[in-house]
């Protein structure tokens, strides 16, 4: 497990390389100069083409390349054109937020989505099934932006429960932070909530009517264990395979939520970057997130393994063998 | 009879499918004593699992139900019990093993953990005791390195292994029931012989009574003391295996006997086979439910149902020409071209 942890780590630098080169041709495509951009209209052409001779954009394409690949094997992501920081102390300032973000609407996700789709498959057909799969349907289907704002209005205007926007800090107080929490929480946890219900309920239908599912009720244990325990571990495969999915997608900041909510995670980042052509700073946070997105599927491979005694990472390649 | 371990009467299961009630076992009496071992025959779809499954009250929920009978196991009747109580009984008194070992098993615990779970739903007892129960279990149904085998997956076993596996679960908190739906059908035929053997010793040994159910005669023939012969959902003839082996009377049995393969079929000759397919039972059926397939029916057959008769004793057969007084003449055998 460890020889192939390992190997899984050593296969991922061609990986992150080709992303590296992906980003560095997108962000020059990306259409604006950035010089004009950051001077404004009234620049003179003199101006912008000094600003482009210091941010080394008039050298040929691939000595930037070279440049910026050489940057990064020493773990330098560059500086910022607009901050004037190192990219990486902006990516971490912001991921600590987008993390916190994640990490409680997956916890929401994951407590109310699994179980609701637990029960609606071992009620199959009945109109708790029937209810949990139309308000999935809803929750996969629903706008982000609409239902940030239609929760801001509702809970933060009309009620005036929770803040409309921005984060708290803890000097304000935990339940200040907490609540501040609350509604972007909610926002983003809706689509991975109602894909976990789904997938689990598919999951737990096709296990339950197992042969092994009868030699467990023929054994006389309690349902709620055939159901939970028998049933349940068999179908988490494709729900572990979902769940990487959504935990790459959370963490690469939720641009949607975090613009709807004023929260100062990864996706405002990038998008303000993009805004303002600061493509160090876009190469940067997308570099850095392709790293989460495959560490985390890394994470998701090894737990596969630790679900399914039958996946053999032997052979080298992950796989499930059924 | 004080030994008498399970007594089933009048048995009726009915499943509820979208538009109709297929009535899929009719009036099975069983009658079973300590340490006998019953054999329930019959082709697929004559209901002899779903009687089995209706015995541990294992019918899908809401689908299948039994609408009539009794079920009086060990004094106590199963129909009136609670679900708590019910569970109790299953895996504890009355445990089953099913036809398909390779999928039987739950391929995400290890074997270990799937034995000691049984013992452990059942006794008080701690998890190591639990542990050396499981590897005691695997060393009486005959697994080598029971020690090393305990941590193993059910996909690092084989066919015959899993089987049992199946059995050690079975058996591991002494059922005085054991049911075997079909406990070799999926094996090879060497590995049937050594499941076969295997219950059989171990029947000896804990006192249990089994029900066997089988579309293989043989098994029948070598295992049981008793049978009952089931044809779409009725038992068409029962009695002792000795007297059904000497003497079968029901034209079904004969078919089924002249469909097993012998010197005969070896010799080049064609296997016999009873023409047709059973008769769907989502539609009532007035007559014999074997009449269509019969080569013996008159037109009684087709519209009044034979009562069971015992013909002699503890010998019932359900047909209209098999009487005290009246012998059907056995035909020639019908082959399939």
């Amino acid at each position: 497990m460890g020889k192939y942890i390992l190997k899984r780590l050593v296969d991922l630098l061609p990986t992150i390389f080709v992303v590296a080169i992906i980003v560095f041709v997108i962000t020059r495509l990306i259409p604006g100069d950035p010089a004009a951009v950051m001077l404004g209209p009234q620049a003179s052409v003199e101006d912008i083409q000094e600003l482009r001779d210091d941010l080394g954009l008039n050298e040929p394409l691939h000595t930037q390349f070279f440049q910026y690949i050489g940057d990064l094997v020493q773990g330098d992501f560059g500086v910022s054109l607009t901050y004037n920081q190192p990219v990486i102390s902006l990516i971490m300032d912001r991921f600590p937020n987008t993390l916190i973000l994640a990490i409680s609407a997956l916890v929401i996700a994951l407590l109310i989505g699994i179980p609701a789709g637990i029960i609606s498959a071992s009620k199959q057909n009945s109109v708790m099934d029937y209810t949990v799969m139309v308000i999935s349907l809803i929750g996969v289907s629903i706008p982000i932006f609409w239902l940030g704002v239609m929760l801001v209005l509702y809970f933060s205007v009309n009620l005036g429960w929770f803040p409309a926007t921005g984060m708290g800090t803890m000097d304000e107080g935990f339940i200040t932070y907490i609540k501040h929490l609350v509604l972007p929480s909610i926002t983003l946890a809706t689509i991975p909530m109602a894909t976990f219900a789904r997938i689990t309920r598919s999951s737990m239908l096709e296990v339950i009517s197992q042969d092994y599912i009868k030699t467990a009720r023929a054994k006389g244990i309690k349902e709620f264990f055939v159901i939970g325990k028998h049933a349940f571990k068999n179908a988490l495969t494709p729900i572990l395979t979902v769940l990487g999915m959504q935990v790459s997608a959370l963490l690469g900041g939720a641009v949607l939520t975090e613009t709807i909510f004023s929260w100062p995670g990864m996706g405002r980042l990038i998008v303000d970057a993009i805004d303002k052509r600061d493509f160090v700073v876009v190469q940067g946070t997308v570099l850095f997130i392709a790293i989460i997105f495959v560490l985390v599927n890394l994470l998701i491979d090894v737990l596969y393994k630790i679900v399914n005694p039958r996946v053999n990472y032997s052979s080298g390649k992950g796989g499930t063998g059924k | 009879m004080s030994d008498e371990i399970l007594k089933v009467e009048n048995l009726d299961v009915h499943f509820r499918s979208s538009a109709s009630i297929v009535k899929a076992v009719n009036g099975v009496n069983i009658s079973l004593k300590k340490k006998e071992t019953l054999g329930i025959v019959g082709e697929s779809g004559s209901g002899k699992s779903v009687t089995a499954t209706a015995l541990m009250r294992l019918l899908p929920k809401g689908i299948g139900s039994i609408p009539n009978g009794k079920i009086t196991f060990n004094g106590k009747d199963i129909l009136s019990l609670s679900d708590k109580e019910m569970r109790d009984v299953r895996g504890n008194d009355i445990a089953m093993i099913f036809q398909d070992p390779m999928t039987s098993l739950n391929p995400v615990f290890t074997v270990g953990d799937q034995i000691e779970e049984a013992v452990r739903t059942h006794q008080q007892i701690s998890k190591k005791e639990a542990k050396l129960k499981a590897i005691e279990m695997l060393k009486v149904v005959g697994i080598p390195e029971p020690e090393k085998r305990v941590k193993m997956y059910p996909h690092e076993f084989s066919g015959g292994m899993r089987q049992r596996v199946m059995i050690a679960i079975a058996l591991s908190c002494n059922p005085k029931l054991l049911i075997a739906d079909e406990p070799t059908t999926a094996l090879d035929v060497t590995v049937q012989a050594q499941i076969l053997e295997l219950m059989k010793s171990l029947q000896e040994k804990n006192d249990t009574s089994i029900i066997m159910i089988t579309h293989d005669l043989g098994v029948v023939w070598e295992m049981c003391d008793k049978v009952i012969v089931m044809y779409a959902g009725n038992t068409v003839e029962s009695g002792k295996v000795k007297t059904i082996y000497d003497n079968p009377l029901h034209p079904y049995t004969w078919g089924l006997l002249e469909s097993q393969i012998t010197k005969n079929t070896l010799n080049g000759n064609k296997l016999p086979a009873i023409p047709g397919s059973p008769p769907d039972l989502r539609n009532p059926i007035l007559g014999c439910n074997f009449a269509d397939r019969c080569p013996y029916a008159k037109e009684i057959c087709k519209t009044t149902k034979p009562e069971p008769i015992e013909v002699e004793e503890g010998h019932i057969v359900s047909c209209h020409f098999q009487t005290k007084s009246n012998r059907l003449e056995r035909k020639e055998l019908v082959y399939i071209e």
